[in-house]
């Protein structure tokens, strides 16, 4: 039972016909990467899971999302319970302008889940551990998330997702702005998250999803044109195009 | 021939450069040296504490208290009246309004900015004076009320327009950060927005401030004028502006009135300049983020 399904999907931005009938199957509790070249689509497709596209004017969708059983593009969905479900981590790092404490605990007071004092204490500790970051940051959780590096940011990030205890993470390319070693570092992260979460990742970078996920996409210009388990897509490939995409032929 | 012409524009642009420094300085030094003079025969803390601004009777008496509390009074109630509401319209520009309201506002804004004082005094008086006086069933409408609200119309523009530049310019980022949280657009909005455009703001309202303190002609019109220590806002005040616009002309020149007036003007200065570096400070920051 895939934890997120789509039938038939297709988006579009005003005129612009940005997702053409994609039928895609996340299993859960793994990482499925989405690749494809440039303006393909897969940001879209990654923010349809959250309605992130909700946020620009003129879009459109027709066909159905289940996340979990529920249509979420049925009426009457609950967008805020929603976004606590599905998480996500942008391209680049976006800590808010706070202490770092109040960007781990923004998640849980939006949602009212704040209790005690020490429940938030040990939920940020929890949250930092999963990223690694707990040691180095736990005497200065009430600095500025601005003063992080890059890394940390985007580490920050994620903690901030994991707080609000998420079913599903989606990533759009969440390396892109950094260096090698910090992009290995997260992918370890994400590797250790994948026990607990979903992951979707969109990435531009085909060693990245070689490495990492378990189920691959590849997009073209608005088509989901293959999908199945790493290794089958990265050595058999199926269609003529993913060939040619993964072998270096295209963008 | 061409260098000749650059070098002709070339000095007449740093001539101007140097005049307008010298302007700056020559009225400083005028203002030093009428100013200062008037504390040979007064003791600085009989001027700035006297509880009586009596200019002409016998002997004079300067204590700007007063007109301290006076201006302090309208200042404060301006801005307990403009600031949340600039602030709410700033988010409500930057924000929510669909584009053709938006544009429809900020022209409003744009207009709201170009009345001239006089004229906005003017209304003031005609309109706020009377219901002022009727709804509060006090003798004069002409009290320190008045000049707030009216005052803190002028300095809305000001505010408005600069605080929803601070606002905008807030990277999308952090919205998106937080509407992926699960948060709503409010909460984005005073949990997240408000914060990354808090120096903005701040800068916005100073300015906003500073311009409501250097007004004159509205409040002349409108407070009432008594040079008494107020104790509510339903009383007339006097600002120190007010004093000097309604005395300077009749002053003997060269009297301990007329230096008193110049002594005012170096207090207003110094406040107001101390205003506009700490906008300017909170400005700084907004850039170099
Ligand atoms: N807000 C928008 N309005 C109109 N068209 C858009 C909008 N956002 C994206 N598009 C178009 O939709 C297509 C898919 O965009 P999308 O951002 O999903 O691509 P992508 O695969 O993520 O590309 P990249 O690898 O560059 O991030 C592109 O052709 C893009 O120009
Ligand atoms: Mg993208």
């Amino acid at each position: 039972m895939p934890i997120i399904e789509t039938k038939n999907l297709n988006l579009f931005y005003d005129k612009f016909h940005a997702l053409i009938d994609v039928n895609i199957a996340i299993k859960e509790k793994g990482i499925t990467a989405i690749i494809g070249p440039s303006g393909c689509g897969k940001s879209t497709l990654l923010r349809t899971f959250n309605r992130m596209n909700d946020l620009i004017e003129g879009v459109a969708m027709t066909g159905e999302i289940l996340v979990g059983s529920e249509n979420i593009l049925g009426p009457g969905i609950d967008l805020v319970g929603l976004r606590k479900k599905v998480g996500m981590v942008f391209q680049r790092p976006n800590p808010f302008p706070l202490t770092i404490y109040e960007n781990l605990v923004y998640g849980l007071k939006v949602h009212h889940m704040i209790t005690s004092r020490d429940e938030l204490g040990g939920l940020v500790e929890e949250s930092l551990k999963a990223v690694l970051l707990w040691d180095k940051l736990k005497d200065r959780l009430y600095a500025s998330a601005l003063s992080l590096s890059l890394e940390e940011k985007q580490r920050l990030c994620i903690a901030r997702t994991l707080a609000v205890k998420p079913d599903i993470i989606l990533m759009d390319e969440p390396c892109s702005a950094l260096d090698p070693i910090a992009t290995l570092k997260i992918e370890e992260t994400a590797r250790e998250l994948k026990k607990d979460y979903t992951i979707v990742i969109v990435t531009h970078n085909m060693q990245q999803a070689a490495r990492i996920s378990d189920d691959v996409g590849f997009m073209l210009l608005g088509r989901l044109v293959e999908f199945g388990k790493t290794g089958d897509v990265f050595n058999r490939p199926q269609d003529k195009k993913t060939e040619e995409y993964i072998t270096g032929r295209y963008g | 021939m061409r260098r000749f012409k650059e070098f002709i524009i070339e000095k007449l642009v740093f001539l101007s450069g140097i005049l307008v420094i010298l302007f700056v300085c020559l009225i400083f030094v005028f203002l030093l040296k009428e100013g200062l003079s008037f504390f040979k025969d007064v003791k600085l803390s009989a001027f700035l504490l006297g509880k009586y601004w009596y200019p002409i009777s016998e002997p004079p008496r300067f204590g700007i208290l007063p007109l301290i509390l006076g201006s302090l009074f309208v200042t404060l109630g301006a801005v307990l009246f403009a600031v949340p509401l600039s602030i709410g319209a700033a988010f409500y520009v930057a924000e929510i309004a669909p584009a053709r309201i938006r544009d429809f506002l900020k022209t409003g804004i744009e207009i709201l900015a170009s009345i001239p004082s006089v004229v906005l005094g003017f209304v003031g008086m005609i309109t706020l004076v009377p219901w002022i006086k009727a709804i509060f069933h006090v003798p004069t409408g002409l009290t320190a009320l008045a000049g707030s609200i009216m005052l803190g119309f002028m300095a809305m523009p000001t505010i408005i327009s600069i605080s929803e530049d601070a606002i905008t310019a807030v990277p999308r980022q952090y919205k998106e950060g937080s509407i992926a949280l699960g948060a709503t657009r409010w909460q984005t909005m005073y949990r997240v927005t408000i914060h990354a455009a808090k120096p903005g703001i701040i800068a916005a309202c100073m300015l906003g401030v500073g311009r409501v303190i250097g007004e004159t002609m509205a409040v002349m019109m409108i407070t009432g004028n008594a040079a008494v220590i107020p104790r509510t806002f339903l009383q007339p005040v006097r600002t120190l502006t007010a004093t000097i616009a309604a005395e300077m002309g009749e002053v003997v020149h060269g009297s301990a009135h007329y230096h008193a007036l110049f002594s005012i003007g170096i207090i207003l200065f110094l406040i107001t300049f101390m205003i506009n570096i700490t906008a300017d400070f909170f400005l700084h920051r907004v850039r170099t983020k």
